[in-house]
């Protein structure tokens, strides 16, 4: 795959704060690649680099195999979506979207075919002639799409572009940016805070934390099999259910034992020697768990303690092994507080962290 | 019905402490403001001379009014000082406030220089310009004695031009006023807006122009209605920098409503002339009272 | 477009000169200088009128004769500055600036106190008690605040006469409080507007009427604006001018009516040096509530120009 964007040993201090670190990233020509993280964990800010809004204390940036990193932004073959939208609120629609290229001096046809081709792609042609002030949310966000698509350009910056939007909204217009990145296949760089736009759009998403990428892969293997425990704990909603213990042989197999309720590891993928002694952390998706399933193997259990129906699906809490946990059940089926039930695990796709390094196991 | 009673008095002594509170205000309002202008037109009616007499004579102060050489000279360089210093304050105040929106160094300290001016009082504002401006002592006596014996620049001394140097005054006084507004309205405009405006490709300059200053269209009109209301009560500055001379020359409205009211003893024409100021605000403010509502509804 | 890129591309590579970290730049581009020296005309323009009248402040006659005013004083003294707070003379009196001053602090302390007293119960008020015709009331005080103070002195004087304070310290302050209405009242009640609810809401179920609600919990968590408020009224009583000059009497004529008196009435020799004595210290009180207040004086001016 040809690389489209990369960036190379990226630093970037405030003063004595560092906000990058010696970052490193290769992103694919026509790729999605979701920056995913908590506030204040540099996602946006490597965005901003990457556009030349920012200028890096240290590294290098390149865009199609071309270093960018002292080029103007406009330079860059860039187009960018904002969070407010910054749409020029004097303008009409087709002026903002035409404000650039007639800066850039484009004959005035050419101007007009792009206009109308992402007017149309983005289906905003009716509202061409109007002001940003009448404009509804979800259509302010469609002109400042189609502000960086008229541009022409390789690669799109996506920078929170829904997170002002009401969910109804930011699902629809998900489901659109991903329909736009099917038909344009441009390479695409999407920050975000919100899991579930990074799992649903990303080909690869890039998890960070105070500057440095966590772990960078496709959405699936970030969920089934996080590196480590803080990718573990960010990913997935109700969070992974935690267990302090350490590693132990039973039955002549490798176990897990927390305040003596024992998990048998069998069909654990390890990565490494599961060596007994070691203190780890066992990490079990409530989705993983299975209530009332065939007594084979490793069964506990339980006490229900409260239920949570959501419609789709039903949460149930439960103490076990002395704190509390969550498991998710369809539904359809409901267990009153204080019914007892039988808890199975699939560790096929359970996660095991050194307790020391939180590094997966 | 019968439960209307009660309430109707329960509503009149609802509140008391609040309604007691608010008799300062309800005077202020009532009595000075609203009573207190209707009283001066009303009078500018009257041949009152030393003593407000109820004794009408129509138009005929108006007409005396609009006669009179100072009135009219008055009215001149309020419409000179007035025209002159919106445009400067606005220009001056709108580069300073660019400028100071550059992430520059020092940002505090050329505030501090800039705004220090506004703390003093129009009489000191007055006396140091009358200082510098004086041609034996200020900026003339320094050129011309660096050689250039010819340069003059008496602006106080010149009946022509001394309106001119008030404004110099007026400025060095009130622009770093405007600067402060100005730059809190370039504070307040999007970050976003910029960044969209650089990748854009956008220049600075176009992008201020085209996006930006269309954007403090409000920032604008408050300054601006803010300049000219005050540009209206000039007085003090006047008194102190040139005492309305040379020869008259610098008179202002507010120094005529003052002195005929005061020293002349013809209250009839000074409640006229304020009248008067006091259409001149109208036509300045209602106006912009009309487009401010109406614009805010739209939104 | 593609032409251009891939030429920048090999120039870059066959100059050696990989682009790495932040672009260099220069210290004196043409953009920074322009910057700079535009600021830096223009601090000259706003700071040489304070220094020329320093440095004349300190020298003597002579000096300011032979001399040139920008040129720092030869021989220090502050003969003129003794001389303009206890010597200097008016057409009347010859006791120096002093009386004014004392008179401007007899003067701007308590106007200061009460014009802020009832424009913050007013603004109180008019957050949190509303009755009918109170916006009224607020609605005239602002649309008087673009009310030329010449349509209104004549009646003011009149009031005052038939209240027996004209020319008067009690005059003068209700003077103060009337005029400092408008911008002090919009001032407190957009401070009180803006406060949650919830806090008078709470104050009253748990039985706390006008007077407790504000003195126990507004008045504690208002002290910001009222140091705002406060900056406002100092600077501006203490540079009025016009209301000084008619509302009072020559005995009783605040610092500013003074100065201008001593500067623009003297016969004869014009002392220079004393006169930019006296107007340094008529304007010192202001300039140490700027310098001392900083960014709370930008916040009382925005507040009260941006709104009003």
């Amino acid at each position: 795959m040809n690389t489209s964007v990369s960036v190379k040993d990226l630093t970037l201090k405030f003063g004595a704060i560092t906000v990058l670190d010696k970052l490193n990233l290769d992103i694919g020509d026509g790729e999605f690649l979701v920056l995913l993280g908590s506030s204040g964990c540099g996602k946006s800010t490597l965005l901003n680099c990457i556009a030349g809004l920012l200028e890096p204390t240290d590294g290098q940036i390149f865009i199609k195999n071309k270093n960018v990193t002292w080029e103007e932004p406009k330079d860059r073959g860039i187009g960018m979506v904002f969070q407010s939208y910054a749409l020029y609120p004097q303008m009409t629609v087709e002026k903002n979207l035409s404000f650039g290229l007639r800066i850039a001096g484009m004959a005035k046809d050419e101007i007009d075919r792009r206009v109308a081709r992402a007017a149309e792609i983005l289906q905003i042609g009716p509202l061409l002639q109007r002001k940003p002030a009448a404009l509804s949310g979800g259509q302010r966000q469609r002109v400042a799409i189609g502000r960086a698509l008229v541009r022409d350009v390789d690669v799109f910056l996506f920078d929170e572009p829904l997170s002002n939007l009401d969910a109804k909204l930011r699902s629809e217009l998900r489901v659109e940016i991903k329909r736009l990145h099917q038909n344009l296949k441009n390479t695409m760089i999407y920050v975000t805070h919100d899991q579930i736009e990074a799992l649903t759009l990303a080909d690869r998403i890039a998890i960070m934390r105070g500057g440095v990428i966590q772990q960078l892969d496709d959405p699936m293997t970030i969920y089934n099999e996080p590196k480590n425990l803080y990718v573990a704990g960010f990913i997935g909603s109700p969070a992974m259910n935690f267990f302090k213990g350490e590693i132990t042989t039973a039955e002549g197999r490798p176990a897990f034992v927390t305040n003596g309720v024992t998990f048998m590891l069998d069909g654990y993928k390890a990565k490494g020697l599961l060596q007994p002694g070691t203190k780890a952390v066992l990490g079990l998706r409530p989705e993983h768990i299975t209530v009332d399933g065939p007594e084979a193997g490793n069964t506990h259990q339980a006490v229900v303690e409260i239920e949570e129906p959501m419609g789709a699906d039903n949460l149930i809490w439960l103490k076990h092994a002395g704190q509390s946990m969550s498991v998710r059940i369809g539904g359809s089926r409901r267990y009153r507080p204080g019914t007892q039930l039988r808890l199975s695990y699939d560790m096929g796709v359970a996660s095991l962290f050194d307790a020391e390094s939180e590094l997966r196991i | 019905m019968e439960r209307a009673a009660p309430r109707r008095r329960n509503s009149l002594f609802k509140n008391i402490s609040a309604k007691i509170a608010a008799i300062p205000m309800a005077f202020t309002a009532l009595v000075v403001f609203l009573g207190g202008t209707i009283w001066t037109v009303v009078y500018s009616f009257t041949n009152s001379k030393l003593l407000p007499r109820l004794n009408f004579v129509g138009f005929d102060q108006y007409t005396r009014l609009w006669s009179t050489p100072r009135w009219l000279v008055s009215v001149e360089n309020l419409a000179i000082y007035g025209v002159l210093s919106l445009i400067f304050s606005l220009v001056i105040g709108f580069i300073l406030a660019v400028a100071m929106d550059q992430k520059i160094r020092f940002e505090n300290t050329f505030r501090t220089i800039f705004l220090y001016p506004f703390a003093l009082s129009f009489i000191v504002t007055g006396l140091v310009w009358q200082w510098l401006l004086n041609p034996d002592l200020g900026v003339q006596h320094i050129v011309r004695s660096l050689g250039y014996t010819s340069f003059t620049f008496d602006p106080l001394y010149n009946a022509d031009i001394v309106i001119y140097g008030v404004l110099i005054a007026g400025l060095w006084q009130g622009t770093g006023l405007i600067m402060v507004l100005m730059l809190a309205g370039l504070r307040g405009i999007d970050e976003e807006i910029w960044r969209a405006a650089r990748v854009d490709g956008i220049p600075t300059w176009k992008t201020y122009v085209f996006i930006i200053i269309p954007m403090m269209r409000p920032v604008f009109v408050t300054t601006l209605v803010l300049i000219g209301s005050g540009i209206i009560k000039v007085y003090d500055l006047i008194v102190a920098q040139t005492g309305g001379g040379p020869g008259g020359a610098s008179e202002v409205p507010a120094k005529y409503v003052y002195d005929l009211m005061f020293y002349s003893q013809n209250l009839g024409q000074g409640f006229a002339a304020s009248t008067m100021m006091l259409v001149s605000v109208i036509v300045i403010v209602v106006p912009w009272a009309y487009f401010e509502f109406s614009g805010r509804k739209a939104r | 477009m593609t032409a251009i890129s891939s030429t920048n591309t090999n120039l870059g590579t066959s100059t050696g000169a990989e682009p790495r970290g932040a672009k260099p730049k220069k210290a004196f581009s043409r953009r920074n200088i322009i910057i700079y020296g535009t600021l830096v005309v223009a601090a000259v323009y706003y700071i040489l009128p304070l220094y020329v009248m320093i440095v004349t402040s300190l020298k003597g006659m002579p000096e300011i004769r032979l001399g040139n005013i920008f040129a720092p004083p030869v021989q220090i003294t502050f003969e003129p500055w003794v001389k303009a707070w206890s010597q200097a003379c008016t057409g009347l009196n010859c006791d120096g600036l002093s009386r004014g001053f004392w008179n401007s602090v007899i003067i701007t302390v308590p106007s200061v106190i009460i014009s802020i007293a009832v424009a913050s119960l007013n603004g109180y008020m008019l957050a949190n008690w509303r009755f009918k015709g109170a916006d009224l009331f607020f609605t005239i005080l602002i649309v008087g605040a673009f009310i030329p103070y010449q349509v209104m002195l004549y009646p003011m004087v009149i009031i005052l006469r038939d209240l027996g304070v004209y020319g008067t310290l009690q005059g003068l302050i209700i003077v103060h409080t009337v005029f400092g209405m408008p911008i002090l009242t919009l001032l407190f009640r957009n401070y009180f507007t803006a406060l949650p609810e919830e806090l008078f809401k709470a104050a009253r179920v748990d039985g706390a009427g006008f007077w407790n609600i504000y003195f126990r919990i507004m008045l504690p968590i208002s002290l910001p604006i009222f140091v705002v408020a406060m900056i406002i009224q100092i600077t501006g009583i203490w540079n009025d001018f016009l209301f000084g000059v008619v509302f009072t009497k020559p005995d009783t004529y605040p610092m500013t009516v003074q100065l201008n008196n001593i500067v623009n009435s003297v016969q004869g020799v014009k002392e220079y040096n004393v006169n930019m004595a006296a107007t340094l210290i008529t304007g010192l009180v202001p300039l140490i509530v700027y310098f001392v207040s900083g960014k709370l004086f930008v916040r009382g001016i925005a507040a009260g120009a941006v709104k009003g």
